[in-house]
């Protein structure tokens, strides 16, 4: 493995690692609690996952296979750009495959595959505030933290269903973290929510310009927010995928035509190819 | 049948090759050096160095170069370099009392100690665009050189301080913080502030500057003093015991004397707002110190409902390399997203639908 020289092995300096897996230990020991870190200027811009980046680079090591996506693809083109970083500044192997690798840094997604003990998610966090879009000041959602005072935000779920009929809230839906912390999943779809109840891996999340990192231990209870009688549902287009016909995977919707014509398919693509190549090893 | 796109890395190469190109644009015309950007385009590097928060002209010089004069990129990719260099320790506070100045002017005084320097400004040039510098060529005449002045140059906020009339800034012993180092807190001491408005957008603050003056949070500012020169950089190294001279950099300093009604506990005397920017950056410097007086709102007691006075609200939005990096990450894909949303407003029209 040879990485490009000028730089130390995954960018950072070594002080400024150690700085941020402290950071990490604390959110380890606080699951869903925001931890403040003294957040480094990145040569990629904010907001396109230098949370993720910083925390990947801290917890990499040289052994490491690193996989990343973006929309849950890898080949979108912010994905192959963070893999490249990383392959220039620490010459780690990297995958395109979920079972193969054993840091996966993604933005928008969660893998469908069940993830292992061996393996640590890191995401890609904008804006790690649950509830900021209700509350801007951080001085006074941290007090809302400290006091588990989340009204706010059971109102707000509440009016989505007097207006709606339901809760109106597709993505980044907020979770319960061990029955004591609101905590934003990242702007994954709800869809993705229940995968991180009781996940084995290990689950970090990086927000570079708000400087917080955030954790969900493996096997941690992870609960979106819902009431008795109208349960959290998460929502999916409700069609079968083209290329592999799975009817319980998140679908993209790909327009072919400009009359109307459509078609869905796997936002997971290792995912979908390998239901490809089973599904031909069949036949 | 379509699939979704692929090829990212192929598109990328190509998007930076045509990048490469454009930059360079018409290879039949010589290509701009970095020295050439440094010496005749120095405020764009005065810019780039302070919102870049490092001081190397000629780095700074290289990152307008390579940003094709995008100067908030070149900001960025300063930033992005300086955050990879080793940190060995802090300098001594730069004393600007003894500032080898190239401009001084004070708005408060017709004439004072030291006297007004103009220096080189834009100031009283008539805007006319000069039609001989579209035809390279001939050099400027040499300026005309006074005698330096030999008397010294004192604070004009000292003088009024002196006569009780301008409030003295309170000590403070204890190490300042570090924003590139510690995430800003709520509330954010002086220091952190000063920190944050002194690499923030120039265009930001001008604007927030402007909406004290017309009346969101107006502070009645004076400017007191601008003075722009070299400013001499120490260190102390552990091991010496004493200070030794790094070097000179250029920097802009303004000292706005603003009306303070007075509390129960503080009779009514002027305050000040401070600013202080690397290089030649005077309308950066006078933006920061009327945002710094306003921000100061709430400790002098002052209503604090304008948008200036507001520290959240100022501090986490003037810096341009987190919010260009923000709003043009809504250009990266979001179908995953946007994806959930279409299923959820197809919900709400059904429900719609079968109200009806």
């Amino acid at each position: 493995m040879t990485h490009h020289t000028g730089y130390n092995f995954a960018y950072l300096d070594e002080s400024t690692k150690r700085m941020i897996r402290r950071a990490i230990l604390k959110a380890v020991a606080i699951p869903g609690h925001q931890v403040p870190f003294g957040s480094r200027e990145m040569p990629l811009p904010y907001g396109w996952g230098t949370g993720g980046i910083q925390v990947t680079a801290a917890v990499l090591g040289p052994t490491d296979v690193l996989k990343v996506i973006d929309q849950g693809a890898d080949d979108t083109t912010n994905a192959v750009s963070i893999r490249a970083f990383f392959h220039r500044v620490a010459g780690v192997a990297t995958t395109e495959r979920t079972a193969e690798a054993t840091i996966i840094q993604t933005r928008h997604r969660i893998p469908e595959r069940l993830l292992t003990e061996r393996q640590i998610l890191v995401y890609q966090v904008p804006i790690p505030e649950p509830l900021g879009k209700l509350e801007p000041r951080i001085a006074e959602t941290r007090r809302m933290h400290a006091l588990a005072d989340y009204g706010l935000m059971h109102v707000k779920l509440y009016e989505d269903i007097a207006r709606f009929g339901h809760i109106a809230t597709s993505y980044a839906y907020p979770v319960m973290v061990n029955a004591r912390y609101l905590m934003s999943p990242s702007p994954i779809p709800a869809f993705d929510n229940p995968k991180m109840d009781q996940m084995p891996a290990l689950q970090l999340f990086g927000a570079g310009r708000e400087k917080r990192i955030y954790a969900v231990p493996p096997y941690t209870s992870v609960r979106s927010l819902d009431f008795d009688d109208h349960p959290f549902r998460p929502i999916r287009a409700p069609h079968a995928c083209e290329l592999c016909g799975s009817r319980d995977t998140y679908l993209d919707e790909v327009l072919i035509d400009d009359v109307g014509g459509r078609i869905f398919v796997c936002s997971d693509t290792d995912h979908c190819s390998e239901r490809q190549a089973m599904k031909e090893a069949a036949e | 049948m379509y699939v979704a796109t692929k090829g990212g890395e192929r598109a990328i190469g190509a998007a930076h090759a045509w990048l490469d190109a454009a930059r360079r644009g018409d290879t039949a015309l010589a290509e701009v050096t970095a020295a050439q950007v440094e010496a005749q385009l120095g405020l764009a590097v005065d810019r780039v160095m302070a919102e870049g928060s490092c001081h190397d002209r000629g780095l700074a010089a290289l990152a307008v170069k390579q940003s094709r004069g995008d100067l908030i990129e070149a900001a960025f990719l300063l930033r992005a370099y300086r955050t990879t260099l080793p940190r060995f320790g802090a300098s001594l506070p730069l004393d600007t009392n003894a500032m080898l100045l190239k401009r001084r002017v004070s708005a408060t005084y017709k004439d004072l100690p030291g006297g007004q320097v103009l220096g080189p400004t834009f100031d009283y040039t008539h805007r006319l665009l000069d039609f001989r510098l579209a035809a390279a060529g001939l050099a400027p005449e040499p300026p005309p050189e006074a005698e330096p002045a030999t008397d010294a140059t004192p604070r004009v906020t000292e003088m009024l301080a002196r006569e009780g009339l301008m409030q003295r800034e309170a000590g403070d012993d204890r190490e300042p913080g570090d924003l590139t180092r510690e995430p800003l807190a709520f509330p954010a001491d002086r220091a952190l502030r000063l920190q944050a408005l002194a690499r923030g957008d120039e265009g930001f603050l001008l604007s927030l500057g402007y909406s004290t003056q017309r009346g969101y949070g107006g502070n009645h500012p004076f400017v007191g003093e601008i003075r722009m020169g070299e400013v001499t950089v120490e260190f102390e190294p552990a091991e010496l015991g004493f200070a030794i001279e790094l070097g000179e950099i250029g920097i802009t300093e303004c000292q706005m004397v603003n009306q303070f009604k007075g509390s129960r506990t503080e009779p009514p005397q002027f305050t000040r707002g401070y600013g202080l920017v690397f290089g030649h950056g005077e309308r950066k410097a006078m933006s920061m110190a009327l945002v710094d007086r306003a921000l100061r709102a709430a400790e002098l007691g002052e209503a604090c409902d304008a948008p200036a006075q507001q520290q959240e609200f100022v501090l986490s939005h003037c810096d341009n390399v987190e919010a260009t990096g923000f709003v043009e990450h809504l250009k990266l894909p979001h179908y995953v997203d946007f994806q959930s949303e279409l299923e959820n407003v197809r919900t709400m029209r059904a429900n719609v639908e079968a109200v009806k």
